[in-house]
């Protein structure tokens, strides 16, 4: 169990997904804009990248593995995560419009983010077995979530200061996030 | 390899049979429509029309929520299919434009100084932001950086610029504005645009009944865009060379140039810019909105017919007008007489509205020649009821049927249309209003000897226009005041000889704060004339009423005054595709407000029109003042005496009907032009040169 705390942790923080390993870079920028669209975004992620770790982890474990396809692991897992996104859609909408409406927008395009095709491949690469995949997909997208709202919330506020002209939007949010990359590194040596 | 191809084929084989499968388990039904809408968008996800990618977007047009015209790429053919895809009229196609509504700018003063904040989004979450104007733009240019196309720039004034060339509407500056500013509107919506108390308006807008953007179309004049003035003061009013001459601009008296000095001469303006355009010897374009094909009466052709009916074709609806007189203009043609309104001019004027494309047929009385019952038939989906205020008032005393004695409108419109009234060498009228001054006036240019206008009241309570009373003065008119007529006395031969009036005096004051006049017992006077005019206010001539047979005509409510009953702030009557509007929904009144109503009622009928709920305009100015925009004084004005108007001499008018008041010479109209203070809210442009809120 403390293991699991423990592992937990140094996903959310210290191997940040977006401060530390820099993946899913492109959701940071894009759904950054607005608080709203952050939330939306991180429900999303933690909802899919849960899903996508687990049927990843038991698609290597017993297809890829048992037949010695490792090397075909990265094209099926595209595939995998692809159609697993594309079904969550299709049975939520059926089955829980609410939640639906919520995530709305952000389920299709998830189906190309290299965060969750990350957290996959290191699921297996770290060698998890199903239960440590599980604690650890959660957390990397819970850290996902937690970076992206906290950078929403800086942006909100650059958006009212005053930014040399060269440096507005995009750029002065590249320099945000490194900064706020900068902080979560005091993380490290936490555990 | 063979295993590779036999996994990938495997896996994609499983991916492919659960999600075709779960597409008919979790099938959930989709309007159809949203499909086929999206795929008349640009299909460029470029989220420019505000909605998140194109299915989005499809989705708010299909529930509703966005127009058809909703995609800022797409061109005409798409925007129409769609519309086609939703079963709505193309009319929705119509573009839109981005309009600023705020002229004060720079000129308004900070209440407070705060550096450091960049956007107007932050600087209103500071106190509303640091100008004393709270409905005012802020000037930190959210909508110049919300804009993708170019389209906006911050002017040197301090409110940001729109190029029409570059807008396509897509509305991210309004939404960009913490403050209203910058709107996102059709032509038609800003047609239909009615001052609301959030506006930034001027004094002079707020109070002129048709709600001319009076400030922007004098500062169109003095930048010599005459041509652009005419269209600014077209959006609301569609008779500006008949207002130019005969409006007692109301706008004039809360000038507030005019608290310091003399008010600026609006209406002279108006009619300069007016003039211009006839002179010019070409019309300018009006703009119409694409047609809706729905079909609208407008029975009467006067100025509130004619500007309901002008109102709704551009915003591209079909109107017919049906009028009883052979030639449209109603009071204006026939009540008015030709020294004040050129006939020449007026029918210029009414061209240029039935040039839209609007039918008119003269000649048909409403309820002898048609009735409700074949305007039905023949397929109007409203009626609008402008019939005006025709039915003189009769004094109700002895001998007033006698050889001699006329009524004021009748006797006006009867002399218009060119009949030959067998006139005597002198008359009284009776009545001290506009009609009243305009027979005396027509009278004395008839050859009369001596005419007198004989009053109940005195000289400050003459409800006619001040200019009228004065040029009537300079006339030679003999006014009798406090005079009320009691019996007109027949000679032998049974022709008016003698009116008899008793003598008044001022009491207390009644409870319209003016002093009551009183008999004075005994004072029986006599005052020999040869005619007898009584031309003591009219009520709309009710009689169609009983002459349709139509029983849903019983329906239709009147007033005691004879006026059609109606909700003033939406002009409906109670049968809910009848709406009315000018003299017939108010009793007389000046031109300006049946303008003004006739465009009210076109808005009313436009919501009727498109099904939807017929509701007064939300905060409606109607009648009311900005409180705040109203001043006690006006520092930094320097005294500039107003622009004379120019006019024939007494001793060449007398002889003929040629019009008396002339037009403003260019320089004059420029000069008198300067003399605005441009002034919005609460800021202006005061004389000293420097920009300063006014303090109210």
């Amino acid at each position: 169990m403390g293991d699991l705390f423990v592992l937990a942790i140094s996903c959310i923080f210290i191997n940040n997904i977006l401060l530390a390993q820099f993946l899913g870079n492109c959701p940071f920028l894009g759904t950054s804009k607005k608080m709203e669209t952050a939330v939306g975004m991180a429900m999303a992620v933690v909802f899919v990248l849960v899903l996508a770790g687990l049927i990843t982890w038991v698609l290597d474990i017993y297809l890829l593995k048992a037949f010695n396809l490792e090397y075909l692991r990265t094209v099926s897992f595209i595939l995998v995560i692809a159609s697993l996104v594309q079904f969550v859609e299709m049975f939520l909408k059926k089955s829980i419009p609410g939640l639906y409406a919520g995530l709305g927008i952000f389920l299709p395009l998830i189906t190309t983010n290299c965060a969750v095709m990350g957290v996959c491949l290191i699921n297996i690469k770290e060698e998890y077995t199903f239960v440590e995949a599980a604690v650890s997909s959660f957390a990397y997208a819970v850290g996902f979530g937690l970076a992206l709202i906290l950078f929403a919330g800086v942006r909100e506020r650059i958006n009212l200061a005053r930014v040399p002209k060269p440096l507005q939007d995009t750029s002065i949010g590249l320099v945000t996030a490194g900064i706020i990359a900068l902080t979560f590194m005091s993380f490290k040596g936490m555990v | 390899m063979i295993p590779a191809l036999l996994f990938m084929l495997g896996i994609g084989a499983v991916c492919g049979i659960v999600l075709s499968l779960s597409s008919k388990v979790f099938y959930v039904y989709e309007d159809p429509r949203i499909a086929l809408v999206e795929n008349n968008l640009a299909a460029a996800n470029c989220g420019g029309c505000g909605h998140a990618g194109c299915s989005a977007a499809a989705q708010a047009v299909v529930s509703g929520l966005a127009k058809p015209s909703v995609c800022v790429i797409s061109n005409q053919e798409g925007v129409e299919a769609v519309a086609k895809i939703m079963g709505v009229d193309a009319g929705a196609a119509e573009s839109l434009l981005s309009y600023n509504m705020c002229e004060g700018g720079n000129r308004a003063d900070d209440k407070f100084h705060y550096m450091g904040v960049s956007s107007c989004k932050a600087m209103a979450a500071v106190y509303g932001g640091k100008r004393v104007c709270n409905v005012g733009c802020l000037g930190l240019g959210d909508c110049v950086k919300a804009c993708q196309f170019n389209a906006v720039k911050l002017g040197a004034d301090g409110y940001p610029v729109v190029d029409d060339d570059k807008c396509v509407g897509c509305g991210a500056c309004q939404q960009a504005c913490p403050k209203d500013i910058i709107k996102v509107t059709t032509l038609s919506e800003q047609l239909m645009k009615f001052n609301q108390e959030q506006d930034a308006l001027a004094p002079c807008a707020q109070t002129c009944p048709a709600e001319i953007n009076i400030p922007k179309y004098i500062n169109q004049i003095r930048a010599g865009k005459y041509k652009e003035a005419v269209q600014t003061i077209r959006m609301r009013n569609p008779l500006p060379l008949a207002c130019g001459r005969v409006c007692p601009h109301p706008c004039e008296n809360d000038c507030r140039r005019g608290i310091e000095d003399e008010p600026v001469s609006i209406n002279q303006l108006k009619r300069f810019a007016s003039d211009f355009e006839m002179n010019s010897g070409s019309r300018i374009p009006i703009k119409c909105a694409p047609d809706t094909g729905k079909k609208v009466a407008v029975i009467g052709g006067g100025p509130a017919g004619l500007s309901c009916a002008f109102f709704l074709r551009r915003i591209g609806h079909q109107v017919d007008i049906f009028d009883a007189m052979p030639e449209l203009g109603g009071i204006i043609r026939y009540g008015i007489p030709e020294y004040r309104l050129p006939k020449k001019v007026l029918a210029w004027e009414i061209q240029g509205i039935l040039d839209l494309g609007i039918k008119s047929f003269t000649n048909v009385r409403f309820g002898t020649d048609f009735g409700l019952g074949s305007l039905m038939a023949s397929g109007y989906n409203a009626v609008f009821l402008g019939i005006g205020a025709w039915e003189d008032y009769s004094l109700g005393i002895e001998g007033e049927d006698l050889d001699g004695c006329f009524k004021g409108i009748d006797f006006l419109a009867r002399f218009s249309r060119g009949e030959k009234i067998k006139l005597g060498r002198t008359a009284a009228v009776v009545g001290g209003g506009n009609s009243a001054i305009d027979c005396v006036r027509t009278l004395l240019r008839l050859g009369l000897e001596k005419v007198y206008i004989v009053y109940r009241r005195t000289r400050n309570e003459m409800p006619a226009n001040e200019v009228e009373i004065v040029a009537s003065e300079e006339e030679g008119i003999e006014f009798i005041f406090l005079a009320a007529p009691t019996k007109v006395i027949a000679d032998d031969k049974g022709k008016v000889a003698q009116l008899e009036y008793l003598k008044m005096e001022l009491g207390e004051p009644d409870a319209s704060g003016r002093r009551r006049p009183v008999p004075i017992e005994g004072s029986e006077t006599l005052l020999d004339v040869e005619m007898v005019i009584s031309a003591i206010g009219q009520s709309p001539d009710a009689s169609f009423k009983k002459q349709d047979t139509l029983p849903r005509m019983a329906d239709l409510e009147l007033t005691r005054w004879n006026t059609i009953d109606n909700d003033p702030a939406i002009l409906q009557s109670s049968i809910p595709y009848i709406f009315t509007g000018g003299d017939s929904a108010t009793g007389p009144a000046l031109v300006v407000d049946a303008i003004g109503s006739g465009r009210r009622a076109a808005r009313s009928i436009d919501l009727f029109l498109k099904g939807e709920k017929v509701e007064p305009v939300e905060n409606s100015l109607q009648k009311k003042r900005i409180p705040e925009s109203i001043f006690t004084k006006v520092p930094g004005v320097q005294k500039s005496a107003r622009s004379k108007m120019p006019e024939i001499p007494v001793a060449q008018r007398l002889d003929s009907m040629i019009e008396v008041d002339l037009v403003l010479p260019e320089d004059a109209a420029l000069k008198e032009a300067q003399r605005c203070l441009n002034c919005c809210r609460i800021c202006y442009n005061p004389d000293t040169g420097f920009p300063m809120a006014g303090t109210s």
